[in-house]
């Protein structure tokens, strides 16, 4: 049974009702909490964060780790207003459960800049909570889980407090006033100590109050400190489970191989070889493709290839060149998705002296987790269990029961440690093929494995992309930018395989370009959607992964054109403060006055993603053996920075993600299949290529951040403007190692 | 057919040719060296083979014999991390964690061969692990700090 199981059945929650509800928005609907799924009934009083049984406390994470340190920063929020001690916390996922939505997750779909804080965009963006909370949406992505949590998490805790102290008061005949908590216990002003474990029973029916009061900052003693990671000795001595180091007794090992035309049905297939094997059990048909079944991982992964098969083609175009066709067709009336920047006059600014055109483009990319696509699952009794690492649990519950016909009540879901996320683990494709194998084995419990070679070539990729830019430059200023885009539509591939669609423009075909805080006199920025081709999915930073590059390769090529110093021009045209000071610190950081020494040169690319202002600097030689990356350096704004070390961590993590795809990333297709399958020909940075990478953390922003995808959008171009920069080469397309040579 | 694990005799019945990353996950239920590429370009799967680093989904089980098999499971003793363990706790290496034990692995093997490495010597080493997270400036420090570790108390 899992430990959440265990915990549920015999111990005491606390908390209370009005941190999850009540707080601005006024309808019922929105006011009303959704059941608390630790109770396992319709009574939605008590909050799902914390449990108390007779071995501690144990914080409930309603986001999936993924290797971002959400476990950490998460039951810090909880543990600092219980004065938890650090070593004493214990965190596990939470079930899958609507009590867990995610109400900042749509924010960045608003129409709003970031950095506008007037009164329409922020009464927009609390408006956007609303079907967040609605659609009960337990999503783990787009970096929302810390400006989620930041209140609701500190809400939890500091409820739990006050019950406890109330418990002690009534039990010890004192003013609560009069109490204390510290090290896990109440104490009270003549040192009797009550552990929070012997006070758990009687502090459930302590009446609270409906806004506890939390700690001023002044008073935090984890929060702003760099923690040690509650995941970290599981991770360093192989005994952190993963889905596939889930053991079940009778458990059958299983892989899958689809169409590789993604998305197309499979013909006709022969396993006659394959089930002679050794170790092979059975053969079951999932959606386009089958999955094999046997006693181990490995004759499953022998058996898949010893199928023939016959594959119907699919739908879409059939190699590279006829999707770059399509991107470039997309640049049209016909095809315009959103203009959400208009400023000035452009076209009039455009029609007088020498305009500069430049085009840009990216290629598809996977996700390439670590751990390859994973999940397990049982069905037995009416009752359908699945363990798989996913960052969008409460959709299983949904996809299992279409699957299955069982009621969601009927349907448990583990989430487990990823290996890697990226937005690859908001898919479902795994998961139903584990509950459609369940099914078919109904009492067995299955765990499927993809192959490296099925996870490369089944993902649903980052999309390939083109940017047009027409602008001029005056007087060492931008008087026009004209910035055109075009890509397709991630939201409505991915929400569509959810069986949802989101009418209107996709946001995040022009993310990280519209909303940029650069503030040029006539200023432009159009998005054009490219026809539905190859399943597209959320890939680190999503729109702004691509836009990111264009629109700082562009705005360096401006800077030269115009003359003046990359940093000083981005300067000139930004005023959002906190975005001026990344800028400035990575100046300094990186010693960008000063020339650098002979065979090597800098670039400097600035981004406004999630929220969070990024300034980098890449520094680079030239060797024999080709270009060489010798520091590089980030600057970025989170607001309130609550883990120095895990931020630290994610922006590295971030521009080496990035760095990995701008250096040597693509998928390419051929005959409607993916080329490239395993880390033979789809590599990323290794080791020896990461430069040191040191990150400055700031807290100008407005509101607290979150940092997973920020880190990537500049380190692209912050390479590429360090590639012209030492060598006048301008590369435009990515990868660069397609123009040059890298050590 | 007979193999020595972490100091522990089994008697394995997997086919001969099974890689032994399969034997030990699968039959032995030792999970902590992970498939990541089954081709040997990751190092997910390192194991110490007679001290040396070798990639466990390109070791067949015919041909283990009598070597010392030590996985991420057998390199802390009862009382202790490993050096190499306790530097990487110190910094606080591990994203997602999923190629980690294979990072420690050949880690733990640089360092029997090269006690106090230079950045250029990590370089080399540990080139063919792979890590998606970019957990590698951590990895880089706490080699180092993992070689001052054993000078201490080797």
């Amino acid at each position: 049974m899992s430990r959440l199981a265990t915990i549920a059945r015999r111990s005491f929650l606390i908390g209370s009702v009005a941190i999850l509800g009540g707080v601005a928005f006024g309808t019922y609907a929105y006011r009303k909490p959704w059941p608390n799924p630790l109770l396992g009934g319709e009574d939605a009083a008590l909050t799902p964060y914390v449990l108390i049984d007779a071995t501690g406390v144990t914080i409930i994470a309603p986001r999936a780790e993924m290797g971002q340190g959400v476990h950490t920063t998460l039951a810090a929020l909880v543990a600092e207003e219980m004065d938890l001690p650090w070593d004493q916390v214990r965190v596990i996922h939470g079930p899958a459960s609507k009590a867990y939505f995610n109400a900042a997750v749509l924010e960045e779909g608003v129409p709003f800049a970031p950095t506008d804080t007037g009164w329409m965009a922020e009464s927009l963006r609390k408006a956007m909570q609303v079907p967040g909370k609605l659609l009960g949406l337990q999503i783990t992505g787009g970096s929302s889980s810390t400006p989620d949590a930041y209140e609701k998490m500190r809400a939890a805790g500091a409820v739990a407090r006050v019950a406890l102290i109330g418990a002690a008061a009534r039990r010890l005949g004192l003013d609560a006033a009069v109490l204390k908590t510290e090290g896990g216990a109440v104490v009270a002003p003549d040192g009797t100590r009550l552990s929070y474990i012997e006070l758990a029973t009687e502090a459930a029916s302590v009446p609270l109050p409906d806004t506890p009061p939390l700690k001023p900052r002044a008073e935090w003693k984890l929060l702003g400190t760099s923690l040690p990671r509650p995941d970290m000795p599981g991770k360093i001595t192989g005994a952190a489970q993963f889905t596939a180091d889930l053991r079940l007794s009778g458990m059958l090992f299983g892989t899958v191989r689809c169409n590789p035309g993604l998305g197309a049905p499979m013909k006709s297939y022969d396993a006659t070889a394959a089930l002679a094997m050794p170790g092979v059990v059975q053969v079951v048909e999932v959606e386009n493709g089958v999955a094999v079944l046997a006693r181990s991982t490995w004759e499953a992964f022998s058996a898949a290839n010893a199928i023939t098969f016959d594959w119907a083609p699919a739908a879409y175009p059939a190699d590279t060149a006829a999707m770059l066709a399509a991107v470039d067709a997309a640049f049209d009336a016909d095809r315009l998705d959103s203009r959400s920047r208009d400023d000035g006059d452009v076209e009039a600014a455009l029609t007088v002296g020498d305009i500069f055109e430049a085009q840009y483009s990216v290629p598809y990319l996977a996700h390439a987790t670590m751990e390859p696509m994973c999940a397990a699952a049982l069905l037995t009794d009416g009752h359908l269990q699945v363990w798989t690492g996913t960052q969008l649990p409460t959709q299983i519950l949904k996809e299992g029961a279409a699957l299955t016909g069982l009621p969601v009540e009927a349907i448990e879901v583990h989430t487990m440690l990823m290996g890697g996320g990226f937005g690859r683990r908001a898919e479902m494709d795994v998961a139903r093929q584990a509950i459609t194998v369940a099914k078919a084995v109904e009492g067995t419990p299955v765990l499927l494995t993809w192959s490296r070679e099925e996870d490369t070539t089944h993902d649903v990729y980052r999309p390939m992309a083109k940017a047009r830019l027409r602008a001029r430059v005056e007087a060492g200023k931008v008087a026009a930018f004209d910035l055109h885009l075009a890509a397709p539509s991630v939201i409505a591939s991915q929400v569509g395989r959810l069986g949802y669609s989101v009418p209107g423009p996709d946001s995040s075909i022009v993310q990280g370009a519209w909303e940029q805080p650069y503030d040029f006199t006539n200023h432009r920025v159009t998005g054009y959607r490219v026809p539905a081709g190859v399943p597209v999915g959320s890939w680190r930073a999503v729109g702004a992964s691509q836009n990111g590059f264009f629109h700082e390769s562009a705005v360096d090529e401006l800077a030269h054109l115009a003359g003046v110093d990359p940093l000083e021009f981005r300067l000139a045209h930004i005023s959002h403060e906190p975005s001026r000071k990344v800028l400035e610190a990575v100046g300094r950081m990186s010693h960008w006055g000063a020339a650098p020494i002979e065979g090597r040169a800098r670039g400097l690319a600035f981004s406004l993603s999630f929220g969070v202002p990024v300034a980098e600097v890449i520094e680079i030689e030239q060797t024999t053996v080709g270009i060489r990356l010798i520091a590089a350096f980030a600057a970025v704004d989170v607001g309130t920075a609550l883990d120095p070390g895990i931020i630290e961590a994610q922006v590295q993590g971030g521009m080496v993600f990035g760095l990995s795809a701008a250096i040597m990333g693509e998928i390419s297709f051929a005959q409607g299949r993916a080329q490239q399958s395993n880390f033979t020909d789809y590599d990323a940075l290794r080791l020896p290529q990461c430069p040191p990478i040191s990150v400055t953390i700031l807290e100008n922003g407005d509101r607290i951040r979150g940092i997973g995808e920020p880190g990537l959008p500049p380190a692209a171009p912050a390479l590429a403007n360090a590639i012209f920069a030492l060598t006048g080469q301008r590369i435009r397309d990515l990868p660069l190692n397609k123009s040059i040579a890298f050590a | 057919m007979q193999i020595t694990v972490n100091g522990t005799s089994h008697e394995v019945t997997a086919a001969p040719d099974t890689p032994l990353l399969w034997v030990l996950r699968d039959e032995l239920n030792l999970t902590g060296s992970k498939y990541g590429c089954g081709v040997g370009v990751c190092g997910a799967c390192s194991v110490l083979l007679d001290g040396l680093a070798a990639r466990s989904c390109q070791t067949l089980l015919a041909d283990v014999g009598e070597a010392q098999i030590i996985t991420i499971e057998g390199l802390a003793s009862p009382d202790a991390l490993h050096a190499v363990q306790q530097a990487w706790l110190q910094h606080q290496v591990a994203q997602c964690g999923y190629c980690q034990s294979g990072q420690i692995i050949q880690a733990v093997a640089l360092l029997k061969e090269i006690p106090q490495p230079t950045d250029a010597e990590i370089d080399t080493a540990m080139a063919g692990n792979l890590c998606r997270c970019g957990t590698y400036p951590r990895i880089r420090a706490a080699i180092h700090d993992a070689a001052l570790r054993l000078a201490v108390t080797p």
